[in-house]
């Protein structure tokens, strides 16, 4: 525990942890109820920070890394629920039981369970049907199980269908599928040869317990070999891919500097621009003409406002650039944090002119809870542009104070200096956007990076390719001219290949992959990191919503109807206590919630306990408290994937919280 | 709810009253309790055998008197059904049959209880009360979500809730999410056209961020003016639109602290309820010793006259053990007497919903009581 006793001297350094690989950590899980009794009452130490209180969080998840090593009960539970029965409706589910009583009747115990039930799915619960299946000795299924088939295909509702598809794709594929199946066995470690490259068991993501059989722990090392293999081949020879938002309080000018950015990068026809200046120019509102690069709605362009998260993509010299122009009003903070929960990186832009970087700076203005809320989920590089330079004259004075004020700001909310780029510019005029300034008052003092240069040194964060595949669905529409529907979003972790299936979760409804496209190009695979464009087939798209993750069907994402999470809270007006209506937001999902209880109290730095069962919670303080939800939600625990594990509490538009989830309660 | 007599000696007696409109099974569920008895005119389906022998079923109306031991209420339907057991001889009803009887809106009912005490009186007063009629519509709104809820003085009640996948805006095709926009507008038009009478209401509230209001009302006035909708174009000026957080039922809340749509409102127990509510949050953050909740902690500032205002929710009044009840009456007349403040909240409102979960008793004091914080630990032992 010495470590944390000491946080304030090293609290930034710590910051590095988050993408640290493999490091050791001898701590108890710091915030289990037994573990809190030998913390001591230390109130004298509350420092009010965010970053200790992140650098912290960070040991959270390598002490569980740690201890998933050595056992992971409720993993393995997850996983063995797949060898159980398909997940199916209670209606569903009883013409399944009564189909293979039937069946039991007649053949009695030739066939084992799992053959039946393929049996009986692949016949749409056709009892004379399935048995023909059986007796006419179609074996099939046990042959041509799909290439990643740890577990038996019966998890799927139209068996004869995948067959189809799996054998079309087959021919098409060069690496061989050799899956043998012994149908009588329910172990679920023994008995398949799985050689695909695609193999992503639920061992992949190497939380499994130790104590299974040599050949899991090898397979496990190789589905990891694997679907980093594919990487390097797919994708070893491309720019490395970086997801940019960019953030700030309303017209500050963000939607401005990117549509010049990328005008000024050739990536807006000359036309394209020529029209908006002309169309903008009619409306009266000739100085918005670059914002309607990214603002494509009658709407925002009406308004002058984005309201919603423009995306864009460009290219650095050595990264290709997904851009995400966030909205900066108020209003519309839940899409710039779904904006934010996919992003790597993040440019903080600011009005320079005197009296609108206070504004937006002070209480009730955007910049301080954009910063916080990007760096609460998972960003730590920042590019400051100060801009509309062009409104102070360049003056080199208002650009340090800025610098600053928002240098103490910053460090505070948990960035690292080093990692806090400041760069003058002017989003209207082009200056220091992508060619150094020509201006003579800022190349009289300035004399460093331009926006594009900064973009392209920041250091893309490691993605987690190697565990489950998890995606939170930020869109659902229709695919042109395609069966099925479309789903976008990023993909948080793992990978995902054309004609896998995939699970939606809560809903646990189904479907297969189709196509993936990225930026509108067509893909075999997608990998961590990506935003991708999905078409599922087979899935009814009234039981997807935003927010849902799409997940990979032998590793689902648990459910939650209760959560526990360690909260930051903010600047709040009121304090929470229990009874607390919140709406937590998760990627793409916003649901309402419930604070059922206060845990306890944490010292930000330690994490020790301050206080057990406290009675509110008030600015600036730490805590373990209980969530509960009227629905069930998908939703991961930190430790265990930390992609998944971040979490924003918002009351009456402000943002209260931003957590991480320590344990998941599905009753 | 109209009072036909009160018939009481010592707070014991009878008191018989007609339903008139659905808040008032609201008031009749918080007022029966397991074990008192009511009289009311109800169905019961009997046998009767002809001179034949063949047995045929009638359903006759009669006045059945039961001493009630099951409470059922439906908060969507405004139903209230009573199960319990005969305990007046009647000519189709044997003494101790069991029999439920469904409340129903303009027919009278008695209820005798043992002991009347100042909450249920309180409760009919209230009840009877006509000036407390006023009802106002309130639609929470998001882009994809909305809420249309129906607010009577002593209820919240959710009508519609709107849920429409909206495409977001994509480019080069913005018509998917244009067209899911107007589905949805659509869809809520049609829930107000169906969920809200106009007659009645005084005021509808169209609330949400941004700019969704406004375009939403937009669209429903050019829909009424298309399809020549009188009943809304008349009503035109009942409509106001107000800001909210998110159209989740939650934003209530923020909706009934709005100044001008309080001075709207005719009745404002609702928007009474949420500021005292968050009265007690203030004081909490401001002085926490002068703000508690929770049985144990209130009792005690209780019993030290400390209590300035006591905020109380009516789903402890409805507690089955009678005990309990006894305890919280005490409460509050206690409170009473030594000259504080009660708010009783309908745990129908948003506000008393989340007093309910808030242990459903919170305290703001006269003066601070740090002595009380101490023991908070042993307090949530759970
Ligand atoms: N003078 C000046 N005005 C700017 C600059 N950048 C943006 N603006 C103006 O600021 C307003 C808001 O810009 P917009 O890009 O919509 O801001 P956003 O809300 O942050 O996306 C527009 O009128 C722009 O013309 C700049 O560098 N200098
Ligand atoms: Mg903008």
């Amino acid at each position: 525990m010495a470590r944390h006793r000491n946080v304030r001297s090293m609290q930034y350094d710590e910051f590095d942890d988050d993408f640290a690989v493999g490091s050791v950590n001898d701590e108890p899980e710091c915030i289990s109820p037994t573990d809190a009794q030998q913390w001591i009452f230390d109130r004298a130490r509350g420092q009010s920070s965010l970053d200790s209180f992140l650098s912290n969080n960070e040991d959270i998840q390598e002490e569980d890394d740690d201890e998933d090593e050595n056992e992971s009960p409720s993993k393995e539970r997850r996983d063995s629920e797949h060898f159980e029965f398909p997940e199916l409706n209670e209606l569903d589910k009883s013409r399944l039981l009564s189909c293979m009583d039937e069946i039991r009747n007649i053949i009695g115990e030739t066939y084992s369970d799992r053959r039946l039930v393929a049996a009986i799915m692949s016949n749409d619960y056709d009892f004379n049907k399935a048995l023909d299946t059986l007796l006419n000795g179609e074996s099939k299924p046990q042959v041509h199980h799909h290439p990643r088939a740890k577990i038996p295909d019966v998890v799927e509702k139209g068996i004869g269908e995948m067959l189809l598809e799996k054998s079309q794709q087959m021919k098409h594929q060069k690496e061989a599928v050799t899956v043998t199946v012994t149908p009588a066995s329910k172990n679920k470690t023994s008995g398949f040869e799985v050689n695909s490259p695609r193999t992503l068991t639920p061992n992949s993501s190497g939380r499994n317990s130790p104590q299974e059989d040599e050949n899991k722990g090898n397979r496990t090392k190789e589905a990891i070999r694997n679907a980093r293999e594919l990487f390097e081949k797919e994708r070893g020879s491309e720019k490395e891919q970086l997801h940019l938002v960019v953030i700030g309080h309303v017209d500050a000018g963000k939607s401005t500097m990117m549509g010049h950015l990328l005008f000024d990068l050739g990536n807006v026809p000359q036309r394209l621009m020529h029209k908006y200046e002309q169309e903008s120019k009619k409306m009266g509102k000739q100085s918005f003409m670059f914002a309607w690069v990214l603002d494509e709605t009658g709407e925002e362009r009406n308004r002058g406002i984005t309201m919603d998260c423009g995306y864009q993509r460009f290219e650095t010299p050595t990264k290709q650039v997904t851009l995400l122009d966030a909205p900066g009003h108020k209003d519309f903070i839940p899409n710039m944090i779904c904006g934010a929960n996919q992003a790597d990186v993040a440019i903080l832009v600011v009005d320079a002119t005197r009296g609108e970087f206070e504004t937006g700076f002070e209480q009730g203005g955007q910049t301080r809870e954009h910063a916080l809320l990007v760096r609460s989920l998972g960003v730590s590089q920042l590019c400051v542009a100060i801009n509309k330079l062009d409104n102070e004259k360049w003056n080199q004075d208002r650009f340090n104070d800025i610098m600053n004020k928002l240098k103490f700001f910053l460090k505070h909310a948990g960035f690292k200096d080093s990692d806090v780029h400041y760069i003058p510019c002017s989003g209207l005029t082009g200056e220091n956007l992508v060619k150094p300034s020509t201006e003579s008052e800022l190349i009289s003092w300035y004399k460093g990076p331009t926006l594009l240069q900064v973009v392209d040194s920041f250091k893309v964060p490691e993605r987690a390719i190697d565990k489950p595949f998890r995606m939170s669905v930020s869109d659902v529409f229709k695919g042109v001219g395609s069966s099925g529907f479309c789903i976008s979003g990023r993909i948080a972790s793992g990978h995902v290949c054309t004609n896998d299936k995939a699970l939606i979760c809560p809903s646990k409804e189904q479907g297969v992959i189709k196509h993936i496209t990225i930026d509108e190009f067509p893909v075999q695979s997608a990998f961590a990191g990506d935003q991708v464009s999905i078409t599922l087939t087979g899935a009814d798209p009234t039981n997807v919503s935003v927010g849902f993750i799409l997940c990979d069907t032998h590793n689902p994402v648990p459910l939650a109807t209760k959560i526990k999470a360690r909260i930051i809270v903010f600047n709040v007006k009121s304090p929470i206590t229990i009874g607390y209506p919140v709406l937590l937001h998760h990627h793409s999902l916003v649901e309402p919630a419930t604070v059922s209880k206060l845990k306890a109290q944490l010292h930000k730095g330690t994490g020790e306990i301050i206080k057990k069962s406290p009675r509110c919670l008030t600015n600036n303080s730490c805590a373990l408290i209980e969530l509960s939800f009227q629905r069930v939600i998908a939703i991961e625990k930190y430790s265990d994937l930390k992609e998944m594990g971040r979490i924003m509490l918002r009351v009456g538009g402000t943002t209260i919280a931003a957590g991480l989830v320590t344990d998941i309660i599905n009753s | 709810m109209k009072l036909v007599y009160k018939n009481l000696d010592k707070g014991c007696g009878s008191i018989k009253v007609i339903p008139d409109e659905s808040e008032d099974m609201w008031h009749a569920y918080n007022l029966i309790c397991e074990g008192d008895v009511v009289t009311a005119s109800t169905i019961r389906k009997v046998q009767t055998e002809s001179a034949t022998g063949s047995s045929t079923s009638n359903r006759v109306r009669t006045t059945l008197t039961i001493k009630v031991e099951n409470i059922e209420y439906d908060t969507q339907g405004c139903m209230l059904r009573l199960k319990g057991r005969n305990v007046v001889e009647n000519q189709y009803v044997k003494m101790g049959a069991y029999h439920t009887i469904d409340l129903e809106l303009n027919r009278a009912f008695t209820l005798t209880k043992p002991e009347w005490d100042s909450i249920a009186l309180e409760r009919v007063d209230m009840a009877c009360d006509v000036t407390q009629k006023a009802d106002v519509a309130a639609i929470v709104m998001q882009e994809g979500i909305a809420h249309i809820c129906l607010i009577t003085s002593n209820m919240t009640l959710v009508r519609s809730k709107i849920d429409i996948a909206i495409p977001r805006k994509r480019k080069n095709n913005p018509s998917q999410h244009e067209k899911g926009l107007t589905k949805f507008y659509e869809a809520v038009y049609q829930g107000i056209l169906r969920h809200v009478n106009f007659e009645i209401v005084k005021c509808i509230l169209i609330a949400s961020p941004a700019f969704v209001k406004d375009a939403f009302f937009e669209y429903m006035i050019q829909q009424a003016t298309k399809l020549d909708q009188k009943i809304i174009l008349d009503s035109r000026s009942k409509f106001m639109l107000v800001h909210a957080s998110s159209g989740f039922k939650h934003s209530l809340k923020e909706v009934l602290q709005d100044p001008a749509v309080v001075a709207k409102m005719s009745d404002t127990k609702a928007a009474g309820e949420v500021k005292r509510l968050e009265t007690f949050y203030t004081m909490l953050q401001c002085e926490p010793a002068r703000a508690f909740y929770g049985k144990k902690h209130v009792q005690k500032a209780v019993d030290a006259l400390a209590v300035e205002t006591l905020l109380i929710s009516d789903n402890l009044f409805r507690n089955q053990d009678p005990i309990q009840r006894k305890e919280y009456v005490k409460m509050h007349d206690d409170v009473l007497e030594a000259g504080g403040d009660v708010k009783v909240f309908s745990s129908m409102h948003v506000s008393g919903e989340q007093l309910a979960q808030l242990t459903g008793v919170a305290a703001i004091l006269r003066f601070p009581m740090p002595e009380l914080e101490e023991d908070s630990d042993a307090d949530d032992s759970d």
